[in-house]
């Protein structure tokens, strides 16, 4: 009787770890919501755009939220801004040179002082942000907001759960190599880059 | 016809509608960019409409393919003005004709 009872409790822990085992989030939203805004401070008017082309995946347990890993892409081209002569600018080689150099990427290291309260949680992500081929470790104030079950209130017909990860920091272009310490008094040399997007995680 | 003085090929007589052009242009120019939204900073090829996804409560950002002038727009049709109202001090007055009946 013993022998049944223990196995009994083995597949039911084993369920309950393989449950609790951190989901893949994919970040290629079906509905185009995802983007990454930046701001810099400009003559006339602040430099506003928005780079929509975002990929990459995030593991996460909202059981465990500080083991969170995971990578964000950016594609440079998708960076639009609404004035095309600036666009131009912003894209060719003395600024983002994103024929050369295509992807903004975000790979998370750890996540520290994490708190967690219902589905929401707080954290500092540190991760290696790679710019213009310039990779450098950040820190960014997260909040990610775990909905369970809402993948099919965006997607009709679809079963999952959403993460939505929102931040905001900024970087130092001449970190970057973008025009360092050329045109500071008319382009701030500090850019604002504030994330919203989802990710998705079907359920199979 | 009168004698046109080869540095001033404009004769004097459109002095008067070339004023007139100039200030049509400035209207035209400040109306356009009135119409279009008045919009003090630069040109816009495509405009950001900020939209909600109600299931994430995501802020996110469209763009609409039109175009919004911006001051650049307004300096450059008042600075074509300028130059075309500042030409017509430029022209002298027509040669008076001799007096066939002195």
């Amino acid at each position: 009787m013993k022998i049944p009872v223990f196995i009994a409790c083995l597949s039911f822990g084993l369920a309950a770890i393989a449950g609790a085992a951190p989901r893949a989030y994919d970040f290629n939203d079906p509905k185009g919501v995802n983007g990454i805004q930046f701001s810099l401070d400009s003559v006339l008017e602040p430099i506003v755009g928005t780079a929509s082309g975002v990929t990459g995946t995030v593991h996460f347990d909202p059981a465990s939220p500080a083991a969170t890993t995971g990578r964000i892409v950016v594609a440079a081209r998708s960076l639009v801004v609404p004035n095309a002569t600036q666009a131009g600018h912003i894209q060719g080689k003395d600024w983002l040179d994103t024929a050369t150099h295509a992807d903004i990427t975000f790979e998370l290291v750890k996540l520290t002082a994490v708190s967690t309260k219902e589905n929401e949680t707080t954290a500092t992500a540190t991760g290696k942000f790679t710019l213009k081929g310039v990779t450098k470790e950040i820190t960014v104030p997260v909040r990610l907001t775990h909905l369970a079950d809402a993948m099919g209130k965006r997607v009709p017909g679809t079963q999952g759960d959403l993460l939505v990860v929102r931040g905001e920091f900024s970087i130092k272009r001449a970190d970057y190599g973008i025009q360092p310490g050329q045109m500071e008094d008319t382009v701030n040399p500090l850019i604002k880059l504030t994330l919203a997007i989802v990710g998705s995680a079907p359920k199979a | 016809m009168p004698a046109r003085s080869p540095s001033h090929p404009i004769p004097h007589r459109l002095r008067l509608p070339l004023r007139a052009c100039s200030l049509l242009l400035v209207l035209v120019t400040v109306g356009f960019w009135a119409a279009k939204g008045a919009h003090r900073g630069w040109s816009q090829h495509r405009v950001p409409v900020r939209k909600i996804d109600e299931v994430t409560g995501i802020v996110f950002t469209a763009y609409e393919d039109r175009f919004v002038p911006g001051v650049e727009v307004l300096a450059a049709g008042s600075a074509l003005a300028a130059a075309i109202f500042g030409a017509t001090f430029l022209l002298r007055a027509s040669p008076t004709r001799p007096n066939p009946t002195s």
